[in-house]
């Protein structure tokens, strides 16, 4: 910090990095993390992310409420999570401080943005003294950036008043951040200005004080070491970063391409599930139409409509709105009509934490209808795959004539990975095959059924010939025709509960990964995948042996799982729930499954898992 | 709701046609099977095909009729017929669609989705029987019972302000709305007609009688001899007037307060003139006030018939219009539309 030689500043390649950036919610800390994202899988790095955010709009500035961040992990190799803690915490004011720092490891680095840390920002914080002058953050690298006075000073020539020039603080930091990590920056200039196009000053403003910190990473001889993570040897292929609501949203219209059908969502705004209404609202040159009902009911109500008519129908919620159209999925599978009801689970019970990620829906998509009502039942495992479990879970009502639960979660919902595009052509193709001749001399008979898939015919109206009545009433095999009659509901029911069970003729067997020879198996489902794969990897470096399975299908399950768990005498079920999955395997298998269970609003870390299995392995 | 098929095209049908083989389960003097014959004569001439007639209903004895009609029904779910009919309707505008429901059906739990398929004019048509009790449940009072009415579940009496379907139908911004009842077939087929062939959403609120759970509710205005004198018929571009000779008439004084006159007294020129098209519901909804229930005289006919485009056609629109601005959809452009980069090489580094 002199005129003395050009300071030694040396460049470090390491092979991966955990940033959060911490700050409040109206810092614009989910756009930082963001663009950091996308300029770090422009370069070419995997990749993945965890957006954390209060479920309040905009909570009182400087409080522990309002704390909004954005936690992202690049790498030059394939990784599975978004990283157990950070390596680098960005803390825009003390609140940001005080929520995050528990994540930030040992020794790790911390920037702050001093301008934030006023008298009553410490106050709003719940600090009696100073943590930047206490001696409290002895164990970190701290390095004290007066962020919102460069930010000011970088726009001064624009005359911007304060309070404005202050919202361009979140693109200092990233400017900043940007420069440690080597990051291009043509892809956050080339960002700031199509994002805000037409609003000349917004984009000067932002590019200056993102250029601004930039600028001071490298002149202002506070950082001895720049890093780099290199890109990573990724499978060749064309890839783009998704979130999981996009990538559900883009399988639905893949799912409506590949069979021929026209979408028809009927939906209700729902956090973490919003998205996707808003997505597929934009793609009516597919033909897709979106309703936003008046409510959950209508939104399901409408959906089995349209599918009367002969469109795929969906509907999207979280759990709230899958309780509330309980009644109308009994109605799906009583008519035997396709249906796929997306559910993006969130914390519970009641309103409970609406944007923190839970796995806690599992239990209700099983038995949550009154009555013998079973429904094939999907889950997504990763951002990207769910892409894939859209298209699967179309494909099982439509084929099968009945409703489907996809199941995602907040994580998968708004966390971020690059996915390797598809080719369409090699995309699995499906056919409603709708009804349009009598099925038996003396005429049509509604719920005649296929005798390999127990499905029954689907003849639309409009139709001439083929006129009948259906509805929530127990019906007579064949005819449809209201029945009461005491065998026929014993037969009925069976029936539709073998249907179901028949869906296992048309999914993938499981696998099992790792040893299969293990003595423990770790068996998951839905957003666990990434935590138990990396944990499970690690154990094994260690020469200890351990299987693993992830299944994709909960109802029914694959044909093959009760033998393969049978093969294990441990088995840990890791969930973001008291123990759901863990709950039906033991019950259908009859099979030792001890149940790790988390429930706090947040994915696992991979080390809880690490260290629940070696407990087990002993 | 039209068909852009002429007359010709269309196959000529008897009300046999349009009767199932299922034997009706219907108490015995039930005012249900008076409607169900009207609308089985009716649809003859409506110049419609059988296989795009769809009947959707809730849960309640009203709820029965899909199964009677040998056209593509669904019975569903309690008060959810109006949301399930709005899928139907936008996805498949080529289909005459049906709402068959009771006062409990669609004024207690099914209210919510009744307003709001009346707000959004989907095109279909509603038959809304109302009997002024639950039936199908055996006896409890329903939105639209009277204050006081003793029931299973109101054994002290009733203490509910009742409903007015046609008023709550106007406020919900109906484009069509009507009323009839169950004694007067003619009076119901032409109701139904009208409904029919409105662009939007109709509402047909027709007394029925309940003979098992509330008998002769509404007799103080349909029995024959007292329809003259209770029953005001709406006519559009005509006096609102009544009585065996029309000799009563509706008019309203200089603060717009609507009495029940004499003609020949108030004179000709008082008497209110209807007028269905008139833009703003006003005018409907205050006829619709002239009676709180079916004990004083009560206006039937359309009261209400205004255009406005429909649900399913501006749905529609906004999908062709996009097609035309974009093209058709085309996925493999649609999954390449965020920033993608490629890679190109063989390993696949792990940790």
């Amino acid at each position: 910090m002199s005129d003395t030689a050009e300071q030694q500043r040396t460049t470090s390649e390491i092979d991966k990095v955990v940033i959060r950036f911490a700050g409040d919610s109206g810092d614009g800390m989910q756009l930082t993390g963001d663009r950091f994202t996308s300029a770090s899988a422009a370069f070419g790095n995997d990749l993945a992310t965890l957006p954390d955010f209060p479920a309040e709009i905009r909570a009182p500035a400087g409080t522990l409420a309002g704390v909004s961040a954005f936690q992202v992990h690049i790498s030059d190799h394939d990784i599975l999570t978004p990283g157990d803690e950070a390596n680098v915490l960005v803390a825009m004011n003390p609140a940001a401080l005080k929520t995050n720092l528990d994540d930030l490891e040992r020794g790790g680095t911390l920037i702050v943005n001093t301008d934030g840390f006023g008298e009553r920002d410490l106050i709003k914080a719940g600090y009696e003294d100073n943590p930047l002058t206490d001696g409290s953050l002895d164990g970190y690298q701290v390095y004290e950036v007066p962020m919102t006075t460069l930010t000011r000073g970088s726009v001064q020539e624009l005359g911007i008043k304060p309070r404005d020039a202050d919202r361009s603080k979140n693109f200092f930091a990233l400017g900043l951040v940007s420069w440690l990590y080597s990051r291009p920056v043509d892809p956050t200039l080339e960002y700031i200005e199509s994002r805000f196009k037409g609003k000349d000053d917004v984009i000067t403003a932002n590019t200056l004080a993102f250029k601004a910190g930039h600028a001071f990473g490298e002149t202002a001889e506070l950082f001895d070491t720049v890093y780099e993570v290199r890109p990573a040897t990724l499978a060749p292929g064309t890839y783009t970063t998704i979130t999981g609501n996009a990538a559900l949203a883009w399988g639905l219209v893949a799912a409506g391409q590949l069979s021929g059908m026209e979408l028809f969502l009927g939906s209700y705004p729902i956090t973490p599930a919003s998205d996707i209404l808003h997505e597929l609202s934009k793609h009516k040159s597919f033909g897709v139409r979106t309703l936003q009902c008046e409510d959950e009911i209508a939104g399901i109500g409408s959906a089995i409509g349209a599918a009367f008519g002969g469109a795929l129908g969906l509907t999207t919620t979280s759990g709230p709105g899958l309780a509330l159209k309980g009644e109308a999925m009994g109605l799906a599978v009583s008519l035997e009509l396709p249906l796929v009801v997306i559910d993006v689970q969130r914390g519970g019970p009641s309103t409970g934490l609406p944007t923190k990620t839970e796995a806690s829906d599992l239990l209700m998509a099983m038995y949550g209808r009154h009555g013998e009502s079973p429904l094939p039942i999907v889950a997504a495992k990763s951002p990207s795959d769910c892409f894939y479990a859209a298209i699967e879970a179309c494909r099982i009502a439509v084929q099968y004539r009945t409703p489907v639960i996809l199941l995602s979660d907040g994580y998968l919902a708004n966390g971020s990975e690059p996915w390797r595009l598809p080719e369409v052509a090699d995309l699995p193709a499906f056919d409603p095959g709708y009804a349009t001749e009598p099925n038996t001399p003396e005429g049509f008979l509604p719920y005649l059924r296929d005798p390999d898939t127990l499905a029954r015919p689907w003849a639309l109206p409009g139709t001439p010939g083929l006129e009948h009545r259906i509805g929530g009433l127990e019906k007579e095999d064949g005819t449809g025709n209201v029945s009461y009659d005491p065998v026929n509901h014993d037969h009925m029911t069976r029936l539709r509960a073998a249907k179901v069970a028949k869906v296992a003729d048309t999914i993938p067997d499981v696998e099992v990964i790792g040893d299969t020879d293990a003595e423990l198996c770790v068996l998951g489902w839905g957003s666990t995948w990434g935590a138990i794969t990396a944990a499970v990897e690690r154990v094994r470096r260690d020469g200890r042996k351990v299987a693993q399975v992830h299944v994709t299908h909960l109802n029914p399950f694959p044909k093959n799982l009760g033998e393969v768990l049978g093969r294990y005498p441990k088995i840990l079920v890791p969930e973001l729930n008291l123990g759901q999955l863990s709950r039906m395997v033991r019950a259908e298998f009859l099979v030792p499954a001890t149940s790790l269970s988390k429930v706090q609003g947040l994915p696992f870390k991979f080390a809880e898992i690490e260290v629940a299995i070696r407990d087990l392995l002993g | 709701m039209s068909t852009t098929e002429t007359p010709l095209d269309i196959p000529i049908t008897k009300r046999k046609d349009w009767q199932t083989d299922q034997e009706v389960r219907w108490c015995p003097g039930c005012g249900d099977y008076s409607i169900l014959a009207a609308l089985q004569m009716a649809l003859p001439d409506m110049g419609v095909r059988k296989e795009n007639q769809v009947f959707v209903s809730g849960i309640g004895c009203a709820a029965r009729f899909p199964y009677y009609m040998e056209t593509y029904g669904m019975h569903s779910i309690h008060g959810r017929a109006p949301a399930i009919a709005t899928g139907l309707a936008v996805t498949r505008p080529d289909l005459d669609v049906w709402v068959v429901s009771g006062d409990g059906d669609a004024l207690s739990i099914g209210g919510n989705h009744l307003i709001h398929v009346l707000r959004r004019n989907v095109n279909l048509t509603i038959l809304l029987f109302n009997n002024q009790i639950y039936g199908l449940t055996k006896g409890q009072y329903s939105p639209t019972s009277e204050v006081g009415k003793v029931t299973k579940s109101t054994p002290f009496g009733s203490i509910d302000t009742p409903f007015n379907p046609v008023s709550l139908a106007l406020g919900a911004e109906a484009t069509f709305v009507a009323r009839t009842h169950d004694m007067d077939r003619k009076h119901m087929q032409e109701m139904m007609m009208r409904a029919h062939q409105h662009k939007g959403a109709s509402l047909v609120e027709i007394y029925q009688n309940c003979n098992v759970f509330n008998d002769g509710a509404f007799a103080q205005v349909t029995a024959k001899e007292n329809r003259e004198s209770m029953l005001i018929p709406l006519r559009h571009g005509e006096p609102v007037v009544f009585g065996e000779n029309g000799e009563r008439g509706v008019a309203l004084d200089t603060q717009g307060r609507p009495t029940l006159v004499n003609v020949a007294e108030a004179g000709e020129d008082a008497i209110l003139i209807h007028d269905e098209s008139r833009p703003d519901p006003g005018l409907a909804f205050l006829l619709s006030r002239l009676a709180t229930g079916p004990t004083m005289p009560t206006p039937i006919g359309v009261f209400r018939a205004v255009e406005r485009p429909t649900y399913g056609e501006q749905m529609n629109a906004q999908l062709d219009a996009a097609t035309a601005q974009r093209g058709p959809g085309d996925l493999r452009a649609l999954i390449h539309s965020g920033v993608t980069w490629t890679v190109t090489g063989s390993d696949n580094g792990r940790d």
